[in-house]
């Protein structure tokens, strides 16, 4: 755990304890530990003097954080407008089949996280999914086994 | 870095002029500039470049320059790569894979001559009204150099298209500020510093007619005399920020402008800045655009090192610095007060207005607050001049506006078109029409704020008003085609599904009304709706429009409305006689198979079994096959893998 208090020393650090870059340091704690740990969060509100309660509204409040830990690799699966009328919500779906979790939920060996968000901006590639950093574009129901297999090896 | 002075800016951008694009000085025989935006890389443009590397590698030419750039524009035909022989007019090369870019280095870059099976076009787009702004001196008429290749600006996609915000488009490296300056880069930012005061850029701006681009379409030289005369809480500060929470689904024209051309939107804020009297500037963007944050950090870092940010810009005495805020992920943060209030890392959740912004916007102090693409127009106008500009577009909406055009529609990618253009124009003369034969059903523009504009209106003049007039708004540019295989009834449930999922739980009529909208609409959907639904639809949609407290609220019905107005016989359809007349709601719809088709032209191919997600389908090769209502969960991949047309939905 000493590892994880100084990486999280130096990520306040970084921030100069200036409340005002509270969301920058959630935000930096949400990459480093891939969510927000409770330990984290009553640091955070120790050290840069703001409440708990207006540390977890940030947290709770913000799609980029999360209280349970993510997989390895995010899979994110377009819902904007373009990917919704080419299919998207369907991908989706066999994401969730591919997987056997929802989105919203890690795979139990927390290689992947699933969810939806609602534009990646890439619309003239839809449907669309990223996964990690990697955005596929013109996916469709039949290319998803193939990826999942792809980033799994 | 010692800081520059207005002479040597002028020297750098004398000395890359002469040199090809991202060639930081470099001379070459040939340049060859891989289109690298997001969705370039999504389509394989990194592999590409990859390739590109290692076969010049290999071969050792060194004479042969390979660079990148920003997004080229057109989607549907990425990867792209322009390959540009010194001397010759560049061609662009669309569509591309690794065996074709090996085909191109040998044929073109090695041996001269231009594969005109893969070139897009030659030349350059139309910038403005009068030909490209030339990196380098290069050829004026490229179509008599290629006569085997059409020039760019004649090819249908481009043809229309005068680029004012996207000026730079796939000729800059956006990660070189000397490229940027070469293509008459920061000479609005001298202008405005040395040779204006506040108030004639101000003038200069009202007079160009620009609105805000975010999609209000508030006129931006009012704003900032607001913002300028605001007298701000005890003499403090005041501020400047750019809204790049490009959050409307369907629209990336802010993504690709950070992204491909950071320095547009530096160089705009420099002179806003200059205008209002202020030192210091946010760039906020979207958590969803990691790239476009890395682009703008990078590009602040540029300027701060050639003094074009900071103390006493190019020794003019004038103080502006601007830093990035990242957005946590929140639609509502692109409305502003919303936004404001995250950057000073609270909740956000927006506040009622009055007070605005320009009077009381951070911590209290005026603050101006405009889109990426309003921005990214401000140096144009004043190195061209109001006039110019004001030139451009109808007699209210000046200008040009970037549509992303994505969908049904045959050629997706970013758009920017004179103000007034009609949607016809927009939808087959530039998209090219809809895929495989299918008809036009609307257009969607505003995202969730807007509607859904029918067939009907197609010779709509796009403006600000005529856009409002026919119920749906500009907004920042979303141009979503529909075709006949789009649901209507489908699309309104899902923007009320976003918007619901994004309200921020502030004002009740937005949380409460929104979902009870939806729990409405949905039911539309599964079969379980009711004549009455309509009217309490109707009577939701007008109260929530009158009592919300900010744009996403009062904003949220209306592709409800327009959808009710223009394809009402589609929501009557759903409840009257139980039938998705688009086949997109999958609660009313049934899978079956043509077991003649089938059989007959398919064989019993198996496909469907094979590739059917919940074991429904039975059947053996050589076999009519058929699927088991009970157990289809009505994916539609069945439809989707037959090669037969056996599968049929109802």
């Amino acid at each position: 755990m000493n590892n994880a208090e100084d990486r999280l020393s130096e990520i306040i650090a970084r921030y100069r304890s200036d409340p005002v870059s509270l969301i920058a340091v959630l935000q930096d704690i949400q990459s480093e530990f891939r969510y927000l740990p409770p330990a984290a969060l009553r640091r955070v509100s120790s050290e840069l003097a703001v409440p708990l309660s207006r540390v977890m509204s940030l947290a709770t409040f913000y799609r980029a954080f999360s209280l349970k830990p993510q997989g390895r690799r995010g899979i994110h699966v377009c819902l904007g407008t373009a990917c919704h009328v080419r299919g998207g919500p369907l991908v989706l779906e066999k994401f969730e089949r591919e997987l056997g979790i929802k989105a919203g939920e890690t795979t139990a060996d927390g290689e992947f996280s699933l969810n939806a968000v609602r534009c990646v901006g890439c619309c003239g590639l839809a449907p669309v999914a990223t996964i990690g950093e990697d955005v596929h574009g013109k996916i469709s129901q039949t290319k998803v086994a193939g990826l999942v297999k792809k980033y799994k090896g | 870095m010692p800081k520059l002075t207005i002479e040597a800016l002028e020297d750098i951008r004398q000395k890359a002029r002469g040199a090809p694009a991202g060639g930081k000085g470099r001379p070459a025989r040939a340049v060859v500039n891989v289109h690298l935006g997001t969705c370039g890389s999504a389509a394989g443009a990194r592999a590409v470049m990859d390739v590109l590397k290692a076969e010049l590698d290999r071969r050792s030419l060194s004479d042969v320059l390979l660079t990148s750039s920003g997004c080229a524009g057109l989607c549907s035909q990425e990867p792209m790569a322009t390959v540009e022989i010194a001397g010759q007019a560049p061609v662009k090369y669309a569509n591309l894979t690794e065996a074709k870019i090996k085909a191109i280095l040998e044929k073109h870059i090695v041996g001269g001559t231009v594969l005109a099976e893969y070139a897009l076009g030659s030349g350059y787009e139309k910038t403005g009204g009068r030909p490209a702004l030339n990196v380098r001196p290069g050829p004026e008429s490229p179509a008599e150099l290629l006569p085997s290749v059409p020039r760019l600006d004649e090819v249908p996609f481009f043809k229309k298209q005068v680029l004012i915000a996207l000026r730079n488009r796939g000729l800059i490296d956006p990660a070189s500020i000397d490229d940027y300056i070469a293509r008459d880069g920061y000479k609005a930012a001298i202008m405005a510093l040395t040779a204006m005061t506040p108030a004639a850029i101000i003038k200069e701006i009202a007079l160009s007619g620009l609105r805000g681009r975010g999609g209000a379409g508030f006129p931006t030289g009012i704003k900032w005399d607001l913002v300028r005369n605001a007298a701000g809480g005890n003499g403090g500060p005041k501020y400047l920020v750019c809204n790049g929470d490009e959050g409307d689904p369907g629209a990336f024209m802010d993504r690709s402008i950070l992204e491909s051309d950071p320095h547009s939107v530096i160089e705009g804020m420099i002179v806003g800045a200059k205008a209002i009297g202020t030192a210091t500037g946010f760039v906020y963007i979207r958590n969803e655009y990691p790239l476009a944050v890395e682009a703008v950090n990078r590009a602040i870092g540029q300027a701060r090192d050639y003094g074009l940010l900071g103390r006493d810009i190019l020794g003019t005495g004038f103080d502006f610095d601007l830093q990035v805020k990242r957005g946590a992920g929140a639609f509502v943060c692109g409305e502003e007060t919303a936004l404001l209030a995250s950057i000073e890392g609270r909740l956000g959740e927006p506040r009622p207005r009055p007070p605005y912004p320009a009077q009381s916007g951070l911590w209290g102090q005026p603050t101006c607050i405009n889109n990426v693409e309003t921005w990214a127009n401000v140096p144009a106008i004043i190195t061209r001049g109001a006039k110019w500009f004001a030139g451009i577009g109808t007699e209210t909406s000046k200008g040009t506006k970037v549509f992303s055009l994505v969908g049904k529609i045959n050629n997706t990618g970013l758009v920017e078109v004179p103000m007034g253009i009609t949607l016809r124009e927009i939808v087959y003369d530039i998209g090219g029409g809809i895929p495989g034969g299918k008809a036009f059903k609307a257009v969607q523009t505003g995202g969730p704020s807007g509607g859904c504009i029918p067939n009907g209106k197609i010779d709509l003049p796009i403006d600000y008003e005529s856009l409002t007039e026919a119920g749906s708004m500009m907004g920042s540019g979303g141009m979503v085609v529909m075709d006949e295989d789009t649901c209507m009834v489908d699309v309104a449930r899902y923007f009320l599904s976003f918007t619901q999922d994004e309200s921020c739980g502030k004002c009740t009529p937005c949380r409460e009304g929104t979902k009870a909208m939806l729990d409405i609409l949905t039911g539309i959907t599964e079969g379980k709706g009711t004549p009455d639904d309509l009217v309490l639809l109707e009577d939701l949609a007008r109260d929530i429009k009158d009592t919300a407290l900010c744009g996403l609220g009062k904003t949220a019905p209306n592709p409800v409305l327009t959808t009710l107005r223009y394809f009402r016989g589609e929501y009557e359809a759903h409840i009257l006689e139980k039938r998705c007349p688009a086949h997109v709601c999958r609660a009313l719809n049934v899978y079956t198979i043509d077991p003649r088709l089938c059989l007959d032209k398919g064989r019993g191919c198996d496909v469907c079994r094979r590739n059917c997600a919940s074991d429904a389908i039975s059947g053996r090769k050589n076999e009519a096959h058929a699927i088991d209502q009970a157990k289809c969960i009505k994916c539609g991949v069945c439809a989707d893998v037959c090669n037969f047309d056996a599968v049929r939905v109802e």
